[in-house]
C-alpha cells in the first residue's frame, strides 16, 4: 500500500520540484529558439507520459492488492491492446524527432553570409583568431607552433599575415550577425560550450571542426570546456561577449596580427626573457580562476614531468 | 519449424507449445560453441579491418613492402588447411594413419606458417618499417600477430588431441575434436586469405 | 477463445533425455575453490562483483564529498578526483553490472531454469571466472603503480588518456587496458557457455517459448556481449599499442604544453566509433537482464501471468538488434560528420517503441493481477518507476538536436544513472531478495529488507532527479569544482550537498542489506523449496538449496509455459512447469 502512495507522492514532488526549481536552462543569446522549442515539446510529451503512466501503476498497486480469496486475471496477451499502445508511442516518438531533424537540418546548415572565426584550444586554455581584412584565415599546422608563433600559422602564407590574434580567454562578436565557429586543438580533445548560446562542439586534434550560431544578446557569456581534457579540465574557463558592431570593431583593432605579433617577437629586447610558452598558461589559469597553491604545484610539477 | 514459427508460438495453449522430441541443433554443444566462436572472431577481425579501412584514408598512410616469404606462408597454411581436412575425413572413416599423418602435417605446417611469418617481421623491421613509423605497419604487426595467436591457440588444442591420439587412444574418441580443429583452421586460412589480400591490394 | 485456453492437454513422447556426464568434485578445494559447478561459479562471480562494487560505491561517496563541499577535503585533489569517476564509472558498468548479470546471475539460474544439469562446458566456466578475478585484480593493482589509477574518464577517450595532464597515464591506463582484455577474454569464455547452454541444454518440453523471460533477457544480453566486447578489445588493444609501442592509430600530431610529440595522423573519432560500438549494448546487456528479471519477479509477486509473453521476447530481440545500430547517439557533437545525426537521431527513437511497451505491459501485468507486496514485489516497482524516468530522458538526449545542449552536462549524469545504474541495481536487490531463499534455503529479514528498500528507493530516486536541473542549467559534468561563475546560482550548491548528504545515507543503507545477508544465513526463516509458490523450473528443485546435478536422480519434463498463474479452474494460483496436465486439478505440491 505505502508503494502506492509514495509512488504518487514522488511523482507530485517532482512535478512540485519542477516548478519550484530556481535550475533551469540560462536566458537564450542566441538564434536557436528552436532547439530550447523541441527540448519543452519533449519535456511535455515525455512528462505527461511519466506522470500518466506511474498514477496508472500506483492506482493498478492499490485496486488489486493482495487478497486472498481472489484470483488474479488470467490474460496471456490483448493484442489489440499491444497494438494500440505500440501506435500511439510512435506516434509520440515521430511527434518529437521530425521537428528534432528539421532543427537539426538548420544547425547543419551554415548561412552563406556567416562570418568566421577560430577557437583554439589547448590544456588547459582558450584562444581565437579572426581573419585580417581578407577575410580568410591562414593556414595552420602543429608544426609551425613555437613560443613566437602559438597559433601555428604558416610562416609564409598570405592569408596569414593579417589574421587577427587573441591570445586571451575573452573573445568579441557582434551582434545579430550569424558566425561560423571553426574548432582546433593542440593537443586533446575539448569542447567549446556557451549555456546561452545551446550549441556545442568537441575540438579533435588533427581535425578542424565547426558549428554556427547567431548571437542575439548584447552581454558577456561563459566559455566552458565540455569534453574532459585533462586534470585541468574544469578550470578551462573563456569569456564571450556580444558587442554592438561599432564596439566589436574597437576591440578588433586593439588585437595584434599575425604579422605584427611576429615582427614584435623578432625585435631586440624580448629575446632575453626565458618564459614558456607553457609556464605562461600555468600563470593564466591561476591569475584568472584563483587556482589553489597546491593545485598550481601540482600542474607545475606536471609540465616539469612533460617537458623532463 | 523455422526459428520464426518458434517464436511466433503461443507457448499458453497446449497444442502450440507441446513438447517435442528434440531442443536445439542436432549437433554436438562443441561444435555449436565453436561456431559462435568463430561468429565472435568475425566480428573482432571486422572491426580490425573497418578500422584499418578508416585509417587508410587519412594522409599519412605510405603502404609497406610485401615480402615475398608470404607466399610460401600462404602455401603452408594451405597445406596445413588441407592435411587437417584429410585428418577429418580419416577420422570419419575411422582409418588411424590416415588421421596421424594428416595431424602431423598439419601441425608442422602450421608451426613452419608461424616461424615464417615471424621471419617475414624480421624482413620488415630490417627494412625499417617500424610498428610507430607508420600506421600501415602497426597495421600489419598487429592484424598479423592476433592471426598468429589465434593459430596458436589452435595448437595448443591439437597438441592435446594429437597427444591423446599417441597415446593410444581409439579414433572415436577424439573424431569431434578433429571435425573443429579442420573448421577452425579453414576460418583461420580464410582470415588470413582476406588479410594476405588486404596487404598486398593496399 | 481458444487463445486464453490455458495448457490442459501436452504430450511427452518418450525420448530419453541425454544425461551430461558431470564432473564429480573430489576434494574440499575442487568443490568449493576451483569448482566446476555452475551455482558455485556463480557465487564466487557474485561475491567479487559486490566487493569490487563496495570500492565503486566508496568512490562515488568520495566523489560526491568534493562535488557537495568543494574545497572542504584537502585530501581531495583533482586528480584525485579524475581517478575516483573513472574507475567508478569503469567498476560498475564493466565489472559490477555486466559480472554480476551474467556471471551471477546467469550462471546460477540458466542451467536450474531451463531443467539442466549444468552448464554445457564446466572447466570453461570455472576458468571463466578465474581469468575475470584476475582482471579485477589488475583493476585494483592500479591503485598501488606510480601515478596510481588512470584518470581519463570511464570513455577512456584518446589522445588524452594516454598522454600527460591525465592522472594515470604512466601506468594506470596500462592496467586498465590489459584489464578490459582480460575481462573480455574472461566473458567470452563463460558467454559461449551461458550461449550453447540456453540453446542445447533445455530440458525435455522446454521449447523457445516456455522459457522464463529470465533466460531470454540474460540469453540476448550474452549474444550482446559477445558481439559487442570485441569493439572494445580492438579499441583497447590499438591505444594499447599507442600508449606502449607509440604508434599512431588514434593519435594526430599533438603540441602538448609547448611541446610537440612523436605522434601524427591518426583520429581520436576512430576509438569513439569502436568504443560506442561496444558502449551502447553494453546498456542493454545490463538492460535486457534486469528487464528479464524483472517481468519473472512482477509475474510471481503479482500472482498473473506475464502480460504479452510473446510481444516481450519479440521486444528483447528487437531492441537487442536495434542496440547495433545507435552507437553514435554518444558521439553527436564529438566532431563526426553532423549529417549522421539524421540517421542515429532516428534509430534511437526507434529503440524507444520496444523499450516503451515493455513498460507497459510490466504496469499490465499488475493490472487485475493479486499483488503481493513482498521485498522483491517492492523493488521491481522501484525498477518500473525509475526505469520510466530514465527512459524518458533518455528520449532527450537521442534526439540529436536536444542532445546538443544537454551532452557532458549533469543531465546526462542523472540520466544514465537513472536507466543504467539504479534501475538495474533495483533489480539486482529484488532478484537477490527473491532468489536468496533458493540459494541458502533461508529467507531474507523482512523488516530490514523494507528499511533498505525504502532508503535506497526513495534515495536514489532523490539523487538523481534534481541533478537533471543542474544540466537543464548548463553545469558540465566531470568538473572537479563548478568555482565561480555568473550562470549558476549559489543554490546549486546547495543542492549539490543534499545530493552529497542523500547519497552517504543511501550507501550506508547497503550495509544493512549485507547485514541481513549474512544474519540470515543461520538466523533466517527456513524457507522451503518454493516460498513463493513460483511456477519456473528452480523452484521445484528435489532439495533447496540444489545439490550438485540439480535435480536429484531425474530432470523435470516441462509441460506448459512459465506463467501459469490464477489459471482459471485450477487449484492453486499457480502450476508448475512440470506437473503434467493430468495433475492441474488436485493439489499442486512441487514434484
Amino acid at each position: 500500500m505505502a508503494i502506492a502512495i509514495v509512488v504518487v507522492l514522488l511523482i507530485v514532488g517532482s512535478t512540485v520540484f519542477h516548478f519550484m526549481s530556481p535550475w533551469w536552462f540560462t536566458p537564450l543569446a542566441s538564434n536557436w529558439g528552436s532547439i530550447d522549442d523541441t527540448i519543452m515539446l519533449t519535456f511535455w510529451i515525455t512528462g505527461v507520459v511519466l506522470i500518466a503512466i506511474n498514477l496508472f501503476m500506483a492506482y493498478a498497486i492499490w485496486r488489486y492488492r493482495y487478497q486472498k480469496d481472489r484470483r488474479a486475471e488470467y490474460e496471456p496477451e490483448n493484442k489489440k491492446l499491444e497494438g494500440w499502445l505500440i501506435g500511439l508511442t510512435t506516434l509520440g516518438v515521430v511527434a518529437m524527432l521530425a521537428p528534432g531533424l528539421i532543427v537539426w537540418a538548420d544547425f547543419v546548415t551554415v548561412p552563406e553570409d556567416a562570418h568566421v572565426f577560430e577557437v583554439m584550444g589547448q590544456q588547459w586554455q582558450w584562444s581565437y583568431r579572426y581573419p585580417g581584412r581578407d577575410g580568410i584565415l591562414g593556414t595552420t599546422d602543429n608544426k609551425y607552433v613555437d613560443f613566437d608563433n602559438p597559433f601555428g600559422i604558416k610562416p609564409d602564407d598570405p592569408y596569414g599575415q593579417d589574421d587577427i590574434l587573441v591570445q586571451s580567454d575573452e573573445v568579441h562578436v557582434p551582434i545579430d550577425q550569424p558566425v561560423k565557429v571553426l574548432l582546433r586543438s593542440l593537443d586533446v580533445l575539448h569542447d567549446f560550450y556557451v549555456p546561452n548560446f545551446r550549441a556545442k562542439m568537441d575540438l579533435v586534434p588533427g581535425l578542424i571542426t565547426y558549428f554556427w550560431f547567431t548571437p542575439t544578446k548584447i552581454g558577456s557569456y561563459e566559455v566552458l570546456c565540455a569534453e574532459l581534457c585533462g586534470q585541468g579540465h574544469y578550470a578551462m574557463r573563456g569569456i564571450v561577449v556580444v558587442d554592438e558592431q561599432i564596439e566589436f570593431e574597437a576591440w578588433l583593432a586593439e588585437q595584434p596580427t599575425f604579422a605584427q605579433s611576429m615582427a614584435l617577437a623578432r625585435a631586440p629586447g624580448t629575446d632575453g626573457q626565458e618564459q614558456t610558452a607553457s609556464a605562461q598558461s600555468v600563470a593564466s589559469i591561476s591569475a584568472d580562476y584563483k587556482i589553489s597553491d597546491e593545485q598550481l604545484n601540482l600542474l607545475n610539477a606536471y609540465l616539469d614531468s612533460s617537458l623532463e | 519449424m523455422s526459428i520464426i514459427d518458434k517464436l511466433m508460438v503461443k507457448p499458453w495453449i497446449a497444442d502450440q507449445g507441446a513438447l517435442e522430441e528434440q531442443n536445439g541443433f542436432a549437433q554436438p554443444a562443441k561444435k555449436i560453441a565453436l561456431w559462435i566462436f568463430l561468429a565472435v572472431v568475425s566480428v573482432l577481425f571486422s572491426l580490425f579491418i573497418s578500422a584499418y579501412f578508416m585509417r587508410m584514408e587519412l594522409a599519412d598512410w605510405r603502404p609497406l613492402a610485401d615480402p615475398g616469404l608470404l607466399w610460401i606462408n600462404t602455401a603452408l597454411l594451405i597445406v596445413s588447411s588441407v592435411a587437417l581436412q584429410w585428418a577429418r575425413v580419416s577420422a570419419d572413416r575411422g582409418q588411424f594413419s590416415g588421421l596421424k599423418f594428416g595431424l602431423l602435417i598439419a601441425g608442422a605446417a602450421t608451426l613452419a606458417f608461424l616461424a615464417g611469418q615471424y621471419v617475414a617481421w624480421q624482413q620488415l623491421i630490417a627494412l625499417g618499417y617500424f610498428a610507430s613509423s607508420n600506421p600501415a605497419n602497426a597495421f600489419y604487426y598487429l592484424l598479423t600477430g592476433l592471426h598468429g595467436l589465434h593459430l596458436l591457440g589452435g595448437l595448443v588444442v591439437w597438441g592435446m588431441t594429437t597427444n591423446k591420439l599417441m597415446g593410444g587412444s581409439q579414433v572415436d574418441e577424439v573424431r569431434v575434436t578433429v571435425e573443429l580443429c579442420a573448421i577452425y583452421w579453414h576460418f583461420l586460412l580464410l582470415v588470413w586469405l582476406i588479410l594476405f589480400g588486404l596487404l598486398l591490394a593496399t | 477463445m481458444t487463445d486464453t485456453t490455458p495448457a490442459d492437454v501436452g504430450f511427452a513422447p518418450p525420448a530419453e533425455v541425454e544425461e551430461v556426464e558431470l564432473y564429480h568434485a573430489k576434494s574440499w578445494i575442487t568443490k568449493y575453490v576451483f569448482s566446476q559447478d555452475a551455482k558455485v561459479i556463480a557465487i564466487q562471480y557474485s561475491a567479487t562483483a559486490i566487493a569490487v562494487g563496495m570500492v565503486g560505491l566508496v568512490l562515488s561517496w568520495l566523489m560526491r564529498l568534493q562535488l557537495g563541499f568543494p574545497e572542504t577535503f584537502s585530501f581531495i585533489d583533482a586528480a584525485d578526483y579524475y581517478q575516483f569517476i573513472t574507475m567508478h564509472g569503469m567498476i560498475m558498468v564493466i565489472y559490477l553490472l555486466t559480472a554480476l548479470f551474467l556471471g551471477g546471475f546467469g550462471n546460477y539460474l540458466i542451467p536450474l531454469m531451463i531443467g539442466a544439469r549444468d552448464m554445457v562446458f564446466p572447466y570453461m566456466n570455472m576458468l571463466s571466472y578465474w581469468v575475470y578475478l584476475l582482471a579485477v585484480l589488475l583493476l585494483m593493482a592500479s591503485y598501488f603503480v606510480p601515478g596510481g589509477p588512470t584518470g581519463a574518464g570511464w570513455t577512456l577517450y584518446p589522445p588524452q588518456s594516454i598522454l600527460p595532464g591525465t592522472p594515470g597515464h604512466e601506468w594506470g591506463i596500462i592496467l586498465m587496458l590489459v584489464s578490459l582484455v582480460l575481462f573480455i577474454v574472461g566473458f567470452t569464455m563463460g558467454g559461449l557457455n551461458y550461449v550453447v547452454t540456453v540453446l542445447q541444454a533445455r530440458t525435455r518440453g522446454m521449447t523457445l517459448m516456455r522459457l522464463p523471460l529470465t533466460v531470454w533477457g540474460i540469453f540476448i544480453a550474452t549474444i550482446l556481449a559477445l558481439l559487442a566486447f570485441p569493439a572494445l578489445l580492438v579499441g583497447g588493444v590499438m591505444l594499447l599499442l599507442d600508449r606502449v609501442l607509440s604508434t599512431s592509430f588514434f593519435m594526430p600530431s599533438i603540441v602538448l604544453m609547448g611541446e610537440s610529440l612523436d605522434y601524427g595522423g591518426g583520429t581520436p573519432i576512430l576509438f569513439q566509433h569502436l568504443f560506442w560500438f561496444f558502449g551502447h549494448p553494453e546498456v542493454y546487456i545490463v538492460g535486457l537482464p534486469a528487464f528479464g528479471i524483472v517481468s519473472d519477479l512482477l509475474s510471481v509477486h503479482a500472482r498473473r501471468n506475464i502480460f504479452g509473453y510473446r510481444m516481450m521476447v519479440w521486444a528483447l530481440i528487437a531492441i537487442g538488434g536495434l542496440s547495433f545500430v545507435v552507437w553514435a547517439h554518444h558521439m553527436y557533437v564529438s566532431g563526426m560528420n553532423p549529417y549522421f545525426g539524421f540517421f542515429f537521431a532516428t534509430t534511437t527513437l526507434i529503440i524507444a517503441v520496444p523499450t516503451a511497451l515493455k513498460v507497459y505491459n510490466w504496469v499490465l501485468t499488475l493490472w487485475r493481477g493479486n499483488i503481493r507486496l513482498t521485498i522483491p514485489m517492492l523493488f521491481a516497482i522501484g525498477f518500473i518507476f525509475t526505469f520510466i524516468n530514465g527512459g524518458i530522458t533518455g528520449l532527450f538526449l537521442g534526439n540529436v538536436v536536444v542532445d546538443v545542449p544537454l551532452s557532458d552536462t549533469m543531465f546526462v549524469v542523472a540520466h544514465f544513472h537513472m536507466v543504467m545504474g539504479v534501475a538495474p541495481l533495483l533489480v539486482i536487490f529484488g532478484a537477490i531478495y527473491h532468489w536468496y531463499p533458493k540459494i541458502t534455503g533461508r529467507m531474507l529479514n523482512e523488516t530490514l529488507g523494507q528499511f533498505h528498500f525504502w532508503i535506497t528507493f526513495v534515495g536514489a530516486y532523490s539523487i538523481f532527479f534534481p541533478l537533471h536541473y543542474l544540466g537543464f542549467l548548463g553545469v558540465p559534468r566531470r568538473y572537479y569544482e563548478i568555482g565561480e561563475t555568473a550562470f549558476i546560482p549559489a543554490s546549486a550548491q546547495s543542492l549539490n550537498a543534499f545530493v552529497t548528504v542523500v547519497t552517504l545515507i543511501v550507501g550506508f543503507a547497503q550495509l544493512v542489506f549485507f547485514y541481513n545477508l549474512f544474519r540470515s544465513l543461520t538466523k533466517g526463516e527456513p524457507a522451503g523449496d518454493n516460498p513463493w509458490q513460483a511456477t519456473t523450473l528452480e523452484w521445484q528443485t528435489s532439495e533447496t538449496p540444489p545439490g550438485h546435478g540439480n535435480f536429484g536422480d531425474e530432470l523435470p519434463v516441462v509441460y506448459r509455459w512459465a506463467y501459469d498463474y490464477s489459471v482459471p479452474g485450477a487449484v492453486d494460483d499457480f502450476i508448475p512447469q512440470n506437473k503434467a496436465p493430468d495433475e492441474t486439478t488436485g493439489r499442486s505440491e512441487p514434484t
